[in-house]
């Protein structure tokens, strides 16, 4: 019974995470302020580093390192005990700590519900509508290549 | 078993702490013998000192493997809290770590069980960070050599009795030895290899 509860607290923040990395840092800014948050502690304060970022040739073929590539991170704790963790792109410290407080407030039983109403959804749809929004565009101006049987003989 | 809602934080201002740090210890080990205080603030697991904490969080990377004592090792709370702030790894062969922590300096093992460093690397070598009752009250002690105006005299309340017995390989080991770091709650004194020692009056 544990183990299916811990289980749906792992991908609702996932979920989350899916939706606050891509979102930008103002846009979680002011969704987060329609949230009454709660004290607070830095466990780690938001730095910025490396990772290296690994591919494989055509999805996979072998794995080798294409580059790094800069990120933030951060890691809270509200005075409840529950612990956010914040990865994200970028060097922006901010949205880092935000992210880690999201985290936390998702796993919390007293916010979770007003996390995902007031902030992730908000974002979710926008993410949603502007990645279809772009796939129309896209699609507009798509060119169909076919390629042409040559004849014999 | 600590679970990561249980560890105590890190550094409250990252830079700032992690510079003014270095800085005390980089006096420390300038003026061998000199007090130095540790100001910045941290978060400090149980069986370690401010200053320890704060040593940890500068120094300390994913680099230097380090090896603890059985005070400092007994709950997994000071490994856990290692791991997520700095990285660092934790050994248990004390012959190849970089730092060793000791907690309780009674039972501050055989200085040969570490690294000394090469001829060649002599920097290859352990550095040991020693908590310390005192720093400012107990038997005088003098110190001679590099960076002190003919004789500089500490008071300290140290355990174990003979370590500056032991220390005395220092002498004929040079340039490979073993530089030593006294803490008592947030003040530092480093003695490194090059300090001569002997109690005052002695």
């Amino acid at each position: 019974m544990t183990a299916v509860r811990e289980n749906g607290k792992q991908a609702r923040r996932q979920a989350a995470m899916a939706v606050l990395a891509h979102s930008d840092a103002a846009g979680i800014a002011s969704r987060l302020e329609a949230i009454a948050v709660p004290v607070y502690e830095n466990l780690r304060e938001p730095e910025n580093g490396l990772v290296m970022v690994r591919g494989r040739i055509g999805g996979d073929g072998a794995p080798f390192n294409l580059g790094e590539a800069t990120v933030s991170r951060a890691a809270v704790r509200l005075s409840s005990g529950e612990v956010g963790f914040g990865y994200t792109l970028g060097r922006d410290r901010q949205k880092a700590r935000m992210i880690a407080l999201c985290d936390a407030l998702v796993q919390s039983d007293e916010f979770a519900d007003a996390v995902e109403s007031k902030v992730i959804a908000p974002l979710r749809t926008q993410m949603i509508s502007e990645r279809s929004r772009t796939a129309a565009e896209t699609a507009a101006t798509r060119v169909d290549f076919y390629t042409l049987v040559r004849g014999e003989g | 078993m600590t679970t990561v809602a249980e560890l105590p934080a890190g550094f409250a201002d990252k830079v700032l702490s992690a510079q003014s740090t270095f800085r005390s210890v980089m006096d420390a080990m300038a003026r061998p013998g000199s007090v130095q205080r540790i100001e910045a603030a941290a978060g400090v697991p149980a069986a370690m000192m401010r200053g320890t904490a704060a040593i940890a969080l500068t120094l300390f990377d994913h680099d230097t493997p380090l090896w603890l004592d059985p005070s400092m090792s007994g709950t997994s709370e000071v490994t856990k809290w290692f791991k997520f702030h700095t990285g660092a790894p934790v050994i248990a062969d004390s012959s190849i770590c970089s730092f060793a922590l000791i907690g309780d300096a009674r039972s501050l093992p055989g200085l040969d069980r570490f690294a000394f460093g090469s001829n060649e690397y002599p920097d290859r070598s352990t550095t040991l960070i020693l908590q310390v009752e005192s720093l400012t009250q107990g038997p005088g002690i003098e110190l001679r050599g590099p960076g002190i105006d003919g004789v500089a005299v500490m008071q300290a309340a140290i355990q174990p009795a003979d370590l500056f017995e032991r220390l005395k390989i220092n002498q004929t080991l040079f340039p490979r030895g073993i530089d030593v770091v006294l803490v008592a709650d947030d003040t530092i004194v480093a003695i490194p290899r090059t300090t001569r020692l002997a109690a005052k009056g002695g």
